[in-house]
């Protein structure tokens, strides 16, 4: 069977699975968003405007392009940036882990569970959630733009710092809406817990970023549930991306492994006990504990990180003082670079190589999709006795589930990778 | 009068344009409600297909695939709007327009004959006949909403494409330009964005391409005389806008 284009995933895809009845049937995700080759429109272009490039990969998660440039290119230039602007950029990040989730929570991935094809329609059946569902997404946007300027491809954030850091009282103003949605997401949580989900118990490896500070979404070093740690620098070495003939973005696995998550569920898993303590307790009210082992609880997950998200933000809002200096001063350095950071679907991960003029000569940019798309293709083939046993519509809505579970960005996930042929098999 | 039936379609692009018109949020239901909605696939599995009164397309064109895709989807429309710098004016994709894909396409996939994409990214008026213009990087949530207002009323708004300075001024910003020196692109860009940029401080990058009647070679020459070289010049100039008319003129005569 082929379902033909996905609805409701950001990007453009299809899925096909192959039943030669006998043996595991094949299943191929095929991407075929056009490939848009931003790593080699990177080179030549100067270190100063790698934010800004990046962040058009992706329309619905700019920020975390623009974090882990910064992670990366601030690392190789040795600026220190100022705490409260370290804040403001947590708090933007904040802003899009409320906006993306909600987007795909409620618009993208609830209506299948209600049986309604759009939210639209799910508006009809349940207009209290839906209206709140647009007010949470508001407010991500919100705090997006009184940071960044705008919510999408914000332009406030620079090497060294951001440009111009907002008053106290701009933040302070989206407040009482922050507060009033912290009680009101209660409602969400348990609706999205009441729905029925179909289950996929399996092992499988878990990768996220850590952070001792707090649960990770800025920045940290990488660390598996089979016990890996290491530096974002160790990425390459430890993971390898792969072409395959039927898709235009790359797949990624363990080096000499197979197929490994990112996202939600990892850093849920992983990162458990640094979860904001109202959102710890949320879970346990729905019964969720780490570690996660099904992929359809990812749904559950995310309005957790909501709440998660909500609760942080609302402190460092609170915390927050105007930074003396908005950005400091650097000299772009000649090196290679590396940084990291947890976008809303998992970690996405940037090298540069950098010349003395400043310029980038060589790019590496690997999205959470890329890295979960050999996951998605293994979760299908695990339930493809369940697809193929069930009528044309049930067949292609759980195979649309499945694949949902992991809010792909195809946007994102075509047009990467820099590591040539023999490196890769290496 | 029956409700306008409306397509939403994805090319070459990053997803921000049609993002925008779910970022309308609470104007959206309500906007929804005034049409059809025709085609929308990262909103909806559901689809009443074509024809479609209004044909909202984001992206700039780049493979084989999406000329015969754009070509159908014209035919099928009564109008035709380009959503977004993607759309209008290649976005930034077609910044491989000024090197060989076959340069370009081994920095990304290690066996490149498998990707297929070609040689150029175009705007959607390099194919076919456009009736309407919505332009940034991303639209302004804003014109979106008034074009809505508009076109489910069978007219096209109209929009400024005046220069960002003349948002600036109301802005009550200092001249970035005049009073420290920074390269902005403000006096050649249209405006759209409310002088976004320059009222935090940066120089503008110019999202929503070249304003009306614009000397690109008369501010250059003032920007150069102002110490800001040419090169940084015609990196500002190679963004999102890179294929607009005014925009390809100067940085092919320049470099």
């Amino acid at each position: 069977m082929d379902t033909g284009p996905l609805a409701r995933v950001e990007g453009e895809g299809s899925l096909s699975i192959v039943d030669k009845g006998e043996g595991i049937p094949e299943v191929k995700l095929n991407i075929f968003e056009p490939p848009r080759y931003f790593e080699a429109l990177l080179r030549g272009r100067r270190a100063e405007e790698v934010p800004d490039i990046v962040s058009r990969i992706c329309g619905i998660c700019p920020v975390a392009y623009q974090v882990s440039s910064l992670n990366a290119l601030e690392g190789l230039f040795g600026v220190e940036v100022d705490e409260q602007v370290r804040r403001l950029r947590r708090i933007l990040y904040y802003g899009e882990w409320i906006e993306s989730h909600a987007l795909h929570v409620f618009m993208l991935a609830a209506p299948d569970f209600v049986g309604a094809p759009d939210a639209i329609v799910m508006a009809e059946k349940e207009p209290g959630l839906v209206k709140e569902a647009l007010a949470l997404k508001r407010l991500g946007n919100s705090l997006m733009s009184a940071i960044g300027g705008r919510e999408i491809h914000p332009v406030s954030l620079k090497i060294g710092g951001i440009y111009r850091a907002p008053s106290k009282e701009a933040l302070l103003s989206l407040l009482p809406e922050l507060d009033r949605l912290r009680g009101s997401v209660r409602n969400m949580v348990t609706f999205v817990s009441s729905l029925e989900r179909p289950s996929l118990e399996r092992e499988s490896t878990l990768v996220c970023l850590h952070d001792s500070a707090r649960y990770a979404i800025d920045g940290g070093e990488i660390i598996s549930n089979h016990g890996l740690r290491l530096q974002p620098s160790a990425f390459e070495g430890t993971f390898e991306e792969y072409q395959v003939s039927y898709s235009n973005a790359l797949h990624s696995r363990t080096r000499g492994g197979g197929s490994y998550m990112v996202g939600p569920l990892a850093r849920f898993s992983l990162n458990f006990e640094q979860l904001n303590p109202v959102a710890r307790a949320t879970a346990r009210d729905v019964g969720l504990k780490p570690p996660l082992k099904d992929p359809f609880q990812s749904i559950l997950v995310r309005v957790l990180e909501i709440v998660h998200a909500l609760e942080e933000a609302a402190g460092e809002v609170r915390e927050y003082v105007e930074p003396v200096r908005p950005s400091v001063p650097y000299k772009p350095a000649a090196g290679v670079c590396y940084g990291a950071s947890e976008a809303p679907r998992g970690i996405l991960y940037h090298s540069y190589v950098v010349n003395a003029r400043g310029q980038i000569e060589r790019a590496n940019i690997i999205p959470p999709t890329s890295q979960n798309q050999a996951r998605m293709e293994d979760d299908v083939r695990l339930l493809a006795p369940q697809i193929l046993k069930s009528d044309a519509n049930t067949a292609r809505r759980l195979s649309e589930m499945a694949v949902r579970n992991y809010d792909p960005c195809i946007s994102c996930a075509t047009h990467f990778l820099r590591l040539d042929i023999r490196k890769s098999r290496a | 009068m029956a409700k306008p039936r409306l397509g939403v379609f994805k090319f070459s692009s990053c997803d921000g344009c049609q993002l925008s018109i779910l970022d309308a949020e609470e104007e959206l239901l309500a906007l929804l409600d005034k049409v059809e909605l025709g085609d929308f696939l990262e909103a909806s599995s559901t689809s009443a297909g074509a024809p479609y009164d209004v044909a909202l397309v984001e992206g700039s064109i780049s493979t084989p695939e999406e000329v015969e895709r754009i070509v159908r989807i014209r035919k099928e429309s009564k109008m035709l709007v380009a959503l977004g710098a993607c759309a209008t004016a290649g976005g930034l994709q077609a910044l491989r327009n000024w090197s060989r894909l076959g340069l370009v396409e081994p920095a990304v996939y290690p066996e490149p004959e498998v990707a297929r994409a070609m040689e150029k990214a175009l705007p959607v008026s390099d194919i076919v006949a456009v009736d309407f213009e919505l332009r940034g990087c991303p639209v302004s949530k804003a014109q979106l909403l008034q074009f809505f207002a508009s076109a489910v009323k069978g007219a096209k708004p109209r929009f400024p494409t005046s220069a960002v300075c003349f948002e600036c001024k109301r802005a009550g910003n200092v001249c970035l330009v005049v009073a420290g020196g920074t390269p902005c692109l403000g006096p050649v860009t249209a405006s759209g964005c409310g002088a976004l940029c320059p009222s935090l401080g940066r120089g503008c990058y110019g999202c929503f391409g070249p304003s009306d009647d614009v000397n690109l070679d008369s501010y250059a020459s003032w920007l150069t005389a102002h110490n800001v070289d040419r090169q940084t010049i015609g990196l500002l100039l190679k963004g999102a806008n890179s294929q607009s008319h005014e925009f390809r003129k100067w940085v092919e005569k320049n470099g």
